[in-house]
Order: C-alpha cells, then structure tokens, then sequence
C-alpha cells in the first residue's frame, strides 16, 4: 500500500468499513509509515475541531434573535406566510 | 443519527405542550416558537449563508415553513432538530439562487503524491491542545474562514455532515446527490480542510 492509497482509504478505516484483509494492509502502512499515521491524526484533529469550535451550543453563550426578525417573521405569517416587502 | 443538533431522543414534554398550543393556533406559541429556536436556527443559516441578509431571510422561510408542517409534524422527534432540518433546507435552497463566487478546484487543495505514492509534503503534528480562550477563538476564526474557502459542493457536505451532524443518508438527500458521493466529498472537504489549517497548526510552525 502507498501512501496515497492509505488517504484514499482512510475515512473507510476510521468509520470501520474497510474489509478485514484492507483493514490489515492499512494497519501494516501505519506501522511503517509515521507520516501517515501524523496524517490521520490530524485528518481526525480537523473534524473533531470543527466540531468543538463551531457548534454554538457547545460555547455557553446563549444565540440571541434579534427583535426585528421575530417581528418580521410574526408578520409574515399574519399576512399569511407571504414575505413582507423588502 | 440522533446525537445531532438539537439533541436526541424523543420529543421533551415542553416540546409537546407547546406543539398542542401552535396547531390550536395560540399566536403567542409562535412568538415563542420563534423568540426559543430563533437564534440557534440564525446560527446554522449563518454558517451556510454568507450575507447576514440571506442568513435572516432564511430563517424566517424556515420559520414559515414550519408554520405550515405544524399540523403535519409527528412530534417524534424534538421539535428543535426538526426545525434544524427545515433550516438546513432553506439555507441550501437559498444557497441555489445565490450565484456561485469563483471557485479554488479542490485538487489544488488535496495532499500531493511523489511519483513512488509518497506525500511530497509528509504531515506534521498539530499543537492543538493547551490553548486559552483567546487561542481557541482565534482557532474558530480561522477554521470559519477555511471552511468557507472550500468550493461550495465540499464546503455544504462537510457543514452537513462534520458540523450540522446529519447522516449520510440525510445529507445526500438535502444535497440531492447519492449517499456515496457524500461520502467521496466528505472525504475530500476534510482532507483539503486539514491542508488548509496544517500551516498555522504544525507545531513547529507559526500560529
């Protein structure tokens, strides 16, 4: 296995749907292969921080609605779901 | 998946309280259907819609939306992640009549590979961990803006499925593209993200 296909193959391993037999040869590249293992730690790091970072219920600060769209919004209705002139 | 954005597990009983008060057609269960949910429902159209204008008129197509499924609303699920999907859905509607921003291809953002297969840029270790509050702020930041570089079709499958946690199933539906080509642009959205935060990341190197 290359490199390249050890990225190609990488989120099939880390969501374990790779074969038994891939799942081996891709575990024997990681013993070889430092670089690739730093990558899929890091492929792992990018999804766990967005994850962490951009969640906004995670960050304790309450998402405010601003009042003139509540106000828009109750109007659009009362006119019978049709949007207001903008 | 049910850990998603609005939590999962059955619908709460406050969910079903005020469920019974919209299809009575109590207007004052709007406005707190609105004043609850509005803001975190901002957020998600926000991440999707880069003009503050959309993002609003978003929400409000979602909210409208939802007005009209009320009756039709099982109440299965938390009425938070089903108002999450009907937000998804109207920020990528209103994403299709947006005209598309010059685009990077998502090859120049992808690992390149030696002729032997080798990365010609073998990865380094990130310093992620130990940051202060000022440092993971600066983190959002910048992954916001390198999410927001990805060309469009990777950029909404990776918000789908890394950030607004629907599944594959549920994103290739809102996409309207099969369950594997989700799978192929995650892969590769992911892949061009970790390239794009790699320089300020490395550890060795700048933040």
């Amino acid at each position: 296995m290359t490199c390249r296909e050890f990225l190609d193959f990488l989120m099939d391993y880390l969501e374990g749907d790779l074969p038994g037999v891939q799942r081996r040869t891709f575990e024997s590249h990681m013993e070889a292969c430092p670089p690739c293992v730093t990558y899929l730690d890091t492929y792992r790091e990018t999804v766990r921080l967005g994850r962490e970072l951009l969640c906004p219920a995670d960050d304790g600060i309450p998402d405010e609605v601003p009042a003139d769209l509540v106000e828009a919004i109750l109007a659009a209705r009362a006119a019978g779901g049709q949007e207001p002139e903008k | 998946m049910e850990s998603e954005r609005g939590g999962g597990g059955g619908a709460p009983d406050g969910d079903a309280a005020l469920l019974e008060r919209l299809r009575s057609g109590d207007e004052a269960a709007y406005e707190e259907l609105v004043r609850t949910h509005g803001g975190r429902l901002l957020a998600v159209t926000r991440r999707f819609l880069r003009s503050e204008e959309d993002a609003r008129d978003a929400v409000q197509d979602a909210f409208l939306s939802a007005f009209r499924g009320v009756q039709a609303f099982e109440g299965s699920a938390r009425l938070s992640t089903w108002l999450h999907r009907i937000a998804v859905n109207a920020a990528l509607m209103k994403l299709r009549t947006r005209r598309r921003k010059p685009e990077q291809s998502i090859e120049e953002l992808l690992p390149a590979f030696l002729e032997d297969g080798h990365m010609a840029a073998p990865a380094s270790p990130w310093r992620t961990d130990e940051m202060d509050p000022a440092e993971r702020r600066e983190l959002g930041q910048l992954l916001s803006r390198a999410i927001d570089a990805l060309p469009e079709a990777y950029r909404n499958v990776l918000l789908l499925r890394d950030i607004e946690e629907l599944d594959t199933e549920e994103t290739a539906r809102a996409m309207g593209i099969s369950p594997g080509a989700v799978k192929t642009r995650l892969h590769r959205a992911r892949q061009a993200l970790r390239g794009l935060l790699e320089p300020h990341l490395r550890e060795a190197g700048p933040r």
